[in-house]
């Protein structure tokens, strides 16, 4: 594949995708494509939400960002640096738990910062200020099988900020919370967000969702991911989820995303045994 | 409900009685905390499980269908503790000028047995583990650790342990030392293998977020490997605790003074299946015991992991 000219980006933009590609188990016959040519630019401060069908890369695109995995091809730059390896500054978010059960709630917090060797008080005040911003200040001697699953979300998102990253990846944070403690969220993480003045790139199922919290929505095609369109939500904060605009985006996101999971299932039967 | 009349006092004894569980639930049942409870159901279950196992070999010797001659009883080979203790000074019977009343007692040779072959299967069980987990990490620490060593460690983890008797000989003689390689030999390869698949069973998520903190490699096994694997690493441990105790009996069959193992070899030896009997159930009774100071060490030491109650609960 000829490599294609690089399109000219601000060192000042928080995230910078340049003609990346993800081919899983490159060079073996595994080998299966997970995004293609993605080309994307993500502001500072700026709330970017990915949706796409099952499959498509979204959470891929995630990996990349955060180091956690190589490009294929094409290059990724975070505020003029090539990302090469995860950084304190990127700090991704998982759909699962991923608190350590063996520390408290505090300690899991100022993780990162023991890491670099920070004393123990200087750890555990950094750690009371991100589970305030949380709201979960009187939860810092808890250890985390004490939490429900949306007070370990939330947990999770302080240890995050603890960090003070200047992005944010969140990969379908929400997704294992029932409704209504998922709207809660939303709300909460918008507060954050606003606070924190950090990047967010979140990847979500639901359109719901995406509308209430993006200030672009990123659509991937089936896979291999490729970016479909990108559609703005320019309706000023807090959204009203049944207001004429956010009805008229659902059904506009929809239609989007419908060919894409028709084709997804078409290809998928097209892979199954007869 | 509907079709039955109740008479008025019963109905009114009702009510009474559910005011007072509203008011006053902690008076209803003070007499003993939930987990003496439990315990004790436990215990009685323990008690009747092996009661009924000795009641049905008591019916089968009642009925003269087993033969007290190969198969005593319970009441037979457990009646008579000081005729079976005799046997147990295993060390020093035959020892130039030790007679049938010196050395130690029969209930004090009995202890000293049991201590010896307990000894040998703890300090095995130590050096075990602590060789084998130190290997399992250094394997996937170090690739070339893994490519020098995985192939000879699963090349020699189905050897019986069996076969490592004449080594254990050939190497370190008679006495407490071959019995313990023994042990070693026979828990080390299996440990280091649990130890590698626990290592690639963490989950991926603790280690990407370690990544993205900016762990180094070492401080991502030294914070979130290492305390990831204890759980099941102790699981292991409990199993291969059982497998000691099986072990230690045949390294001691080849003499090493004081040991269970020595005592079943002379039953052998002098066809005595009462005293058979009786050191099966004595190994029964340190093996439960041991798995259980286990799992209380493995309680204090996980207090994380929250305890496994439910429909696959072992006792």
């Amino acid at each position: 594949m000829a490599s294609r000219p690089i399109r000219p980006f601000s060192s000042r933009d928080a995230v910078v995708c340049r003609n990346v590609s993800k081919v899983w188990a490159d060079g073996t016959d595994r080998a299966h494509p997970a995004l293609r040519d993605i080309d994307l630019d993500i502001a500072p401060g700026e709330f970017t939400v990915l949706i796409g069908p099952s499959g498509c890369g979204k959470s891929t695109l995630l990996y990349l960002v955060a180091g956690l995995e190589p490009e294929t091809e094409g290059e990724i730059w975070s505020f003029g640096d090539r990302v090469a390896a995860p950084s304190p500054d990127r700090s991704l978010i998982f759909q699962e738990t991923s608190l350590f059960p063996w520390l408290t709630v505090w300690q899991n917090v100022s993780f990162g910062l023991s890491i670099r060797g920070t004393p123990a008080a200087e750890r555990k005040a950094v750690a009371r200020e991100a589970l305030h911003r949380v709201g979960l200040t009187e939860a810092i001697d808890k250890r985390p099988d004490e939490l429900s699953g949306g007070m370990r979300q939330r947990v999770a998102v302080a240890r995050a900020l603890a960090m003070r990253p200047k992005v944010l990846l969140m990969d379908e944070p929400f997704a294992a919370l029932d409704v209504q403690t998922r709207t809660k969220m939303q709300d909460f993480l918008l507060d954050v967000w606003r606070e924190s003045a950090a990047s967010i790139l979140f990847v979500t199922h639901h359109i719901e969702e995406a509308i209430a919290l993006a200030d672009r929505v990123v659509v991937f095609t089936a896979r291999p991911g490729r970016v479909k369109t990108v559609v703005p939500i320019e309706i000023p904060r807090p959204r009203d989820p049944f207001s004429p605009r956010s009805e008229a985006l659902r059904k506009e996101l929809t239609d989007i995303l419908r060919d894409e999971v028709d084709r997804a299932f078409a290809e998928q039967e097209a892979l199954a045994p007869a | 409900m509907t079709a039955v009349p109740q008479p008025a006092a019963a109905r009114e004894e009702q009510t009474q009685a559910i005011g007072a569980a509203h008011a006053a639930p902690a008076t209803l049942r003070p007499v003993m905390p939930a987990w003496a409870g439990r315990a004790a159901s436990r215990l009685g279950f323990t008690l009747l499980s092996v009661g009924l196992f000795c009641a049905l070999w008591e019916l089968l010797w009642a009925l003269g269908i087993s033969d007290p001659r190969l198969l005593p009883p319970p009441h037979v080979f457990l009646g008579n503790f000081p005729e079976q203790a005799k046997f147990f000074n295993t060390a020093q019977r035959w020892q130039v000028g030790v007679g049938l009343n010196t050395g130690p007692s029969p209930a004090g040779a009995v202890m000293i047995t049991i201590a010896a072959s307990a000894a040998r299967v703890f300090a095995g069980l130590l050096i075990a583990s602590t060789l084998s987990i130190t290997i399992g990490v250094l394997v996937r620490y170090y690739v070339a650790v893994e490519k020098l060593a995985l192939p000879t460690i699963t090349l020699l983890s189905p050897v019986s342990p069996i076969a490592w008797l004449p080594v254990a000989i050939f190497l370190f003689g008679i006495g407490d030392a071959p019995a313990i390689f023994m042990v070693v030999v026979a828990l080390f390869f299996h440990m280091v293998l649990a130890t590698i698949s626990q290592i690639d069973g963490v989950n991926r998520n603790f280690i990407n977020v370690a990544c993205t903190m900016g762990a180094t490699k070492f401080q991502i096994y030294a914070r979130v490997i290492i305390p990831a694997i204890l759980p099941g690493l102790l699981m292991v441990l409990r199993l291969n605790l059982l497998g000691a105790w099986m072990v230690v009996l045949v390294a001691e069959s080849t003499g090493v003074g004081y040991g269970l193992g020595q005592v079943i070899m002379l039953a052998r030896n002098t066809f005595n299946p009462s005293l058979v009997f009786f050191t099966i159930a004595l190994i029964g009774v340190l093996g439960f015991a041991s798995d259980w100071t286990l799992r209380v060490v493995q309680k204090r030491i996980l207090y994380w992991v929250p305890e496994t109650t439910g429909v696959l609960r072992g006792l």
